[in-house]
């Protein structure tokens, strides 16, 4: 048996799910204001758990690729297109920001009970609806600036891949020596106890709260 | 009394199954994890129920329609799972907790409406960048692509910005 199985059915899409909400949700990652104190420097979570997720993976597709289990070409890669790629990812950082969630995090706040996910939800239907709305007028920049198909990493800077690799892993350990050093000097990171209290608590936890930050801001 | 939920994962565990839960699905789907893609493809059928002809007519939605059905889809099952293995994992935990989440200085009807805000420009930027945090930024970059790490460069620059502005809402 070759893989990929190319397996695109209900029972597929309801197993990538299941473990990948399970493993957001024990990240902390649907509550808001978790993943917003990453962009405080307050809880590196977002940082910790997505490169740990990137380097996991990759390396896995490494030692599946060089053992002969799944071919060459077998994974979906996207295509570069620089300056709508860029745009919109700021856009989502910006949103990210403002509204405190990014689309699949918000599925997370809405299983853990949380209505702002449900509006930020809401928000997302209407700004992709907005998008295509305008698409006309933005073909052009959304097509501009394209760079080769498919292209990775190992192949811009023309290097092998466990280079590459190997500078992921050099470049996550040094973020999370950092980053633990610098969430802990701003009073984080984030508890499931402080991010799960009820709203009625929350008058305690702004007093405990803003004493903290009177102290290191 | 309530009960006390109980502590998060470390960020290296969650990371590790996190990893391991996109390798599996690469390996079975041959492609990486996803979320915006259902809001698409909801937008479009959202759009199809209130004005039909515009949509079938719209150059974005109107390829979607025209493929028939646009939620059935393994992006749709795939957020389904999203929902369930969150729910189980919160509930089993006692993380669930129905509330609006804000910071201690912001009304809920101030954070409703930024939530609202932010919700639009994640979903309008998650289409000029064929993709989110899932399935540029972190698929995208599980497979060395250039185009994940170009997403995430746009993504932390301006979080880090716009949070700066935004401190009253979470602190």
């Amino acid at each position: 048996m070759t893989f990929p199985i190319y397996d695109s059915g209900i029972a597929s899409g309801l197993l990538s799910g299941v473990l990948f909400g399970y493993a957001l949700e024990a990240a902390g990652f649907g509550s808001s204001r978790k993943l917003t104190a990453q962009f405080s420097l307050r809880d590196f979570a977002v940082f910790k758990v997505m490169f740990t997720a990137v380097i996991v993976a990759a390396i896995g597709l490494y030692v599946l690729r060089s053992a002969g289990v799944i071919g060459v070409n077998a994974v979906y890669i996207p295509t570069t297109f620089y300056w709508a790629i860029l745009a919109g990812g700021a856009l989502i950082g910006a949103g990210f920001a403002m509204g405190g969630y990014c689309p699949g995090t918000s599925v997370v706040g809405i299983a853990s009970g949380r209505i702002d996910a449900v509006v930020f939800a809401i928000g997302m239907v209407l700004g992709t609806t907005v998008f295509a709305a305008v698409f006309d007028p933005l073909t052009s920049f959304y097509f501009a600036a394209k760079g080769p198909d498919a292209q990775t990493l190992p192949q811009l800077f023309g290097v092998p891949e466990w280079v590459v690799l190997l500078a992921l892993v050099i470049i996550a350990a040094v973020g999370f020596r950092l980053g633990t050093i610098v969430e802990r000097s701003r009073g984080g990171p984030l508890t499931a106890e402080e991010v799960c209290a009820p709203d009625d608590e929350l008058d305690d936890h702004a007093l405990r709260g803003s004493g903290r930050s009177a102290m290191h801001g | 009394m309530r009960e006390t939920p109980k502590p998060f994962w470390s960020p290296l565990a969650a990371g590790t199954v996190l990893g391991l839960a996109l390798l599996v699905t690469f390996v079975i789907s041959g492609h990486g994890l996803g979320a915006s893609g259902f809001i698409t493809r909801l937008a479009a059928q959202s759009s199809d129920w209130v004005a039909p002809q515009a949509t079938a007519e719209n150059s974005y939605f109107g390829p979607f329609m025209k493929a028939g059905a646009p939620l059935m889809s393994w992006i749709t099952w795939e957020v389904l799972g999203v929902l369930i293995g969150a729910w189980l994992g919160a509930r089993g935990a006692g993380r669930i907790s129905v509330k609006v989440e804000r910071g201690p200085s912001i009304t809920p009807t101030r954070r409703i409406g930024y939530a609202l805000a932010g919700g639009a420009l994640v979903g309008f930027g998650a289409r000029m960048a064929r993709g989110c945090t899932s399935g540029v930024g972190l698929s995208g970059s599980a497979v060395l692509a250039v185009a994940g790490f170009v997403f995430l460069i746009g993504f932390f620059a301006a979080g880090f910005a716009v949070s700066m502005m935004m401190r009253r809402m979470w602190q």
